[in-house]
């Protein structure tokens, strides 16, 4: 494999990880404030045909993502108002919200079907771009793809370096202290909740508007299985999150290569490979027999590396608060 | 800050927790606010501190009328609360939970708050690491924590809501002098307690409340049965456990070895008779818990032996065998955690009665069942019904549950902190129960961090220290200043040589 071939399958991994970055760190804010919104594949589906819907009637990108961000924060305000306010089932309500954003997504939208439209435009970084290897890599992309490197960055400082970023964290973590504290759990739930939606509603239109370029049925499904899943193995970090959303870039930008070099083996195997790398990963990061192997190590380097590893969940995840 | 609460009225659901109650606390006094589990107490200075709203009454502070109805509202006013079980974040550092809920500007700036914290950490002799995550502190140390992070907010008025419970005698020696400096600054403190010892230490007044209500208040110095009175609307008498030995040996224990991760115990011989009380003393961890499960057949020994009298009247070897032939031995078991070990939190009372009894085909007898739950709740005080979840009973109640749920005959009880949490009542409740079983035949061996308890219910003490044990000591040979001692690791000589033979 030649140098050019790396760059060609890193590139396509960045391209193809980016909706998952949106996605992994809207449902990331969303988790960290308490909340689970289960609907993701939904949410995606029906932003990403709605988003393509938007853009192709006024041949507008940036209308497009506007209608994304309203479907994925009406879809989450679903999930917010049974969860918060009626204080039911977050995972059935979220789960019920998936199947039915798939279904209705593919009626919806049966009109605009392959049906060709504007797509977000390359914009390359006069200068940089010249740069080898990284030029190519980092900037000759899309304003999209910036965006989601400027959203890591930012949804980083605003958790770990901002006050109301600490007291997200506490609402997801100890709901009772952080409203002893004078937090209206409520209403940052809500708000917290509304915006991881509003974020996973753009990763379905960075699909339908860039990265997958138009609109099939269920063109995405999956996808929000899989943002949920790189959540967890990002330990409810968003840069955690992001590098396991580019691993599974990678991981996909293979199989395609590998698709087209090996002749015998049936397609399916391939599209369906990455799903099967993605969980034997998260079996291996979290299964004992690392514990065991880690337990040869000083302490000195294993705590480090376990906490790492082990981001436990945010304690009040899924729990419903009750204030009297 | 002056506090006056007026005519305050809460109730959940059917149950009235404060009722018609007022209460004035003037600045730089420290108000104890005193009355058995479940008396109304949280509930009172809940509401003050916004953390409830309440369903009728006024709060007025310093003279105007303040409208507390968020726990935002309350550190506004001036009113910060110390929660029973501290409300913060484990997972986060010191820091970060004394910053979480400050104001300021968007960045935390880390370095500034640092420096305030120990700023005021300073004269009280808090000594916090400010990067160890919370999760780690004592719960001492987690108090010290949220006090510091309240006087921080500027609050006028502190409530602390049973603060002595489960921290050190040296840090509620370090609290009590802190709250009387703050006092001594014009705060007012509030503190609530089901302790009387803690309160007439600490205090300058106080209010006493039972069943929702305010039902006296005292300055202090004011005599002790005066309060106990008024806490429970008469006298109480400690039960005096008489001699409850037999000569039968219901427990034979030799040279058994048991350990976990941390800590291995050893005991050479222990030979229990019918009816007697062995208290186990020690600092916890030192490895009375191992020998508690051990003796419930729970834990199994590394090495040794271990023989139970069995119901026909002689002993029998158990070592090794299952927990479950232990229980039709007469074995029982009441663990300190009761809600995670003892009992299942979401199941009612009758539930429970299902499980204990024997398998007896596939479906549930409701009716007998609900019979046995209505005589257990009755014969053993409950305040609960049959059907309600153990979840939801006081610790009190929940230790009652589970003395009624213990098997019938019964050879051998092991406790873990039998009464902890629970008021005096309660307390002498359970133990005059355990004497009648100890009457009937039934031994006893607990564990307890109350060296009074101890003294006052043993027959015998084996004390533990530092993963070493003593021989069995007869009580009255014993003082709580001795047992101090041999905690502290003056074990005597029978000890050492045991160490040393290992």
């Amino acid at each position: 494999m030649d140098l050019n071939q790396l760059v060609v399958i890193l590139a396509t991994a960045i391209a193809t990880a980016t909706p998952l970055v949106f996605a992994g760190i809207g449902e990331t804010i969303t988790e960290r404030a308490g909340v689970i919104n289960l609907s993701a594949d939904g949410t995606i589906l029906m932003a990403a045909m709605t988003g393509f819907a938007a853009a192709l009637a006024t041949n507008n990108v940036l209308v497009g993502f506007i209608a994304a961000a309203i479907v994925g924060a009406a879809f989450a305000s679903i999930v917010a108002f049974g969860a918060i306010t009626l204080k039911q089932s977050q995972v059935a309500i979220g789960f019920v919200l998936a199947l039915l954003g798939a279904d209705l997504s593919s009626f919806l939208g049966n009109p605009i079907v392959l049906v060709p439209g504007p797509t977000v435009p390359a914009w390359n970084i006069p200068l940089l771009q010249d740069i080898p290897v990284l030029g190519r890599l980092f900037f000759q992309s899309d304003p999209l793809v910036y965006a989601s490197y400027v959203l890591i960055i930012v949804v980083w400082i605003f958790f770990y370096r901002t006050r109301p970023g600490l007291l997200l964290r506490s609402v997801g973590e100890q709901p009772a202290a952080a409203f002893a504290r004078g937090s209206n759990v409520v209403r940052l739930r809500y708000l917290y909740t509304l915006l991881g939606g509003a974020l996973m509603g753009i990763a379905g239109a960075a699909f339908s508007l860039d990265f997958k370029a138009g609109w099939s049925n269920r063109s995405t499904a999956g996808y929000g299985w899989i943002a949920l899943a790189i959540v967890i193995f990002g330990g409810w970090n968003p840069l955690r999150v992001a590098i396991g959303a580019y691993f599974f870039g990678i991981l996909q930008s293979l199989a395609s290569v590998a698709q087209s070099n090996i002749q015998n083996v049936p397609t399916q195997v391939f599209s369906v490979a990455p799903f099967v790398l993605m969980i034997l990963v998260l079996v291996l990061t979290s299964g004992e027999w690392l514990d065991n192997l880690l337990a040869r190590l000083p302490v000195g380097v294993r705590r480090p590396i376990l906490r790492a590893l082990r981001q436990p969940a945010p304690a009040a995840l899924g729990k419903i608060f009750e204030q009297d | 800050m002056n506090v006056e609460l007026q005519h305050i009225y809460k109730s959940f659901g059917a149950v009235q927790a404060n009722v018609d109650v007022s209460l004035s606390v003037q600045a730089g006094t420290i108000h104890g606010l005193l009355g058995e589990n479940g008396a109304g107490k949280s509930t009172l200075v809940k509401i003050l501190s916004g953390f409830i709203t309440r369903d009728k009454g006024a709060i007025l502070l310093d003279g105007a009328p303040a409208d507390v109805r968020t726990p935002a509202n309350g550190i506004r006013a001036g009113v910060g609360m110390l929660h029973q079980d501290p409300l913060d974040f484990p997972p986060l550092t010191v820091l970060d939970n004394f910053t979480a809920g400050r104001a300021g500007g968007l960045f935390l700036r880390r370095g500034a708050a640092a420096r305030d914290f120990r700023a005021l950490a300073e004269p009280f002799n808090f000594a916090l690491d400010i990067d160890e995550q919370v999760g780690n502190l004592t719960m001492g140390e987690r108090q010290q924590l949220e006090i510091l992070r309240l006087l921080s907010l500027g609050v006028r008025t502190l409530i602390l809501d049973e603060p002595t419970t489960g921290i050190s005698a040296s840090q509620k020696t370090a609290l009590f002098s802190a709250l009387k400096t703050l006092a001594g600054q014009g705060k007012s403190i509030i503190f609530v307690s089901h302790k009387l010892e803690d309160v007439e230490e600490l205090c300058d007044q106080v209010t006493v409340m039972r069943a929702g209500q305010v039902v006296g208040s005292a300055a202090i110095p004011c005599p002790t049965q005066q309060l106990v009175s008024m806490m429970f609307g008469r006298e109480l008498a400690a039960p005096v456990k008489p001699p409850t030995c037999q000569d039968d040996v219901a427990l034979c224990v030799e040279n058994l070895v048991v350990g976990d991760d941390r800590i291995d115990v050893r005991v050479d011989e222990l030979t229990v008779k019918r009816g007697e009380v062995i208290g186990l003393a020690g600092l916890e961890g030192s490895g009375q818990r191992l020998l508690l499960l051990t003796c419930a057949g729970i834990l199994r020994p590394a090495g040794g032996r271990l023989a139970v009298r069995t119901a026909g009247g002689n002993l029998q070897d158990m070592t090794g065998r299952p927990y479950h032939d232990y229980q039709k031995a007469g074995v029982g078991y009441l663990p300190a955690d009761r809600l995670r070990e003892g009992l299942i939190w979401g199941l009612s009372i009758q539930e429970h009665v299902v499980l204990r009894a024997p398998a007896n085909g596939l479906f549930v007898n409701r009716a007998a069942s609900r019979a046995v739950a209505d005589q257990s709740i009755q014969k053993f005080n409950i305040r609960g019904k049959a059907d309600t979840r153990v979840g939801q009973l006081s610790g009190g109640n929940q230790q009652r549950t589970q003395l009624a749920l213990l098997p019938s005959p019964l050879q051998l009880v092991l406790m873990e902190h039998p009464t902890r949490g629970l008021d005096i009542e309660s307390t002498m409740w359970v133990w005059r129960q355990l004497i009648e079983r100890c009457k009937g035949g039934t031994s006893i061996i607990f564990a307890s961090s109350d060296l009074d308890e101890i003294v006052q219910y043993s027959d015998r003490v084996i004390v533990f220290s530092g993963g070493r044990v003593s021989a069995p000591i007869e009580t009255a040979a014993l003082t709580a200043n001795k047992l101090g001692e041999m905690i502290g690791g003056k074990l005597g000589d029978r000890a050492a040589a045991a160490v040393a033979a290992n």
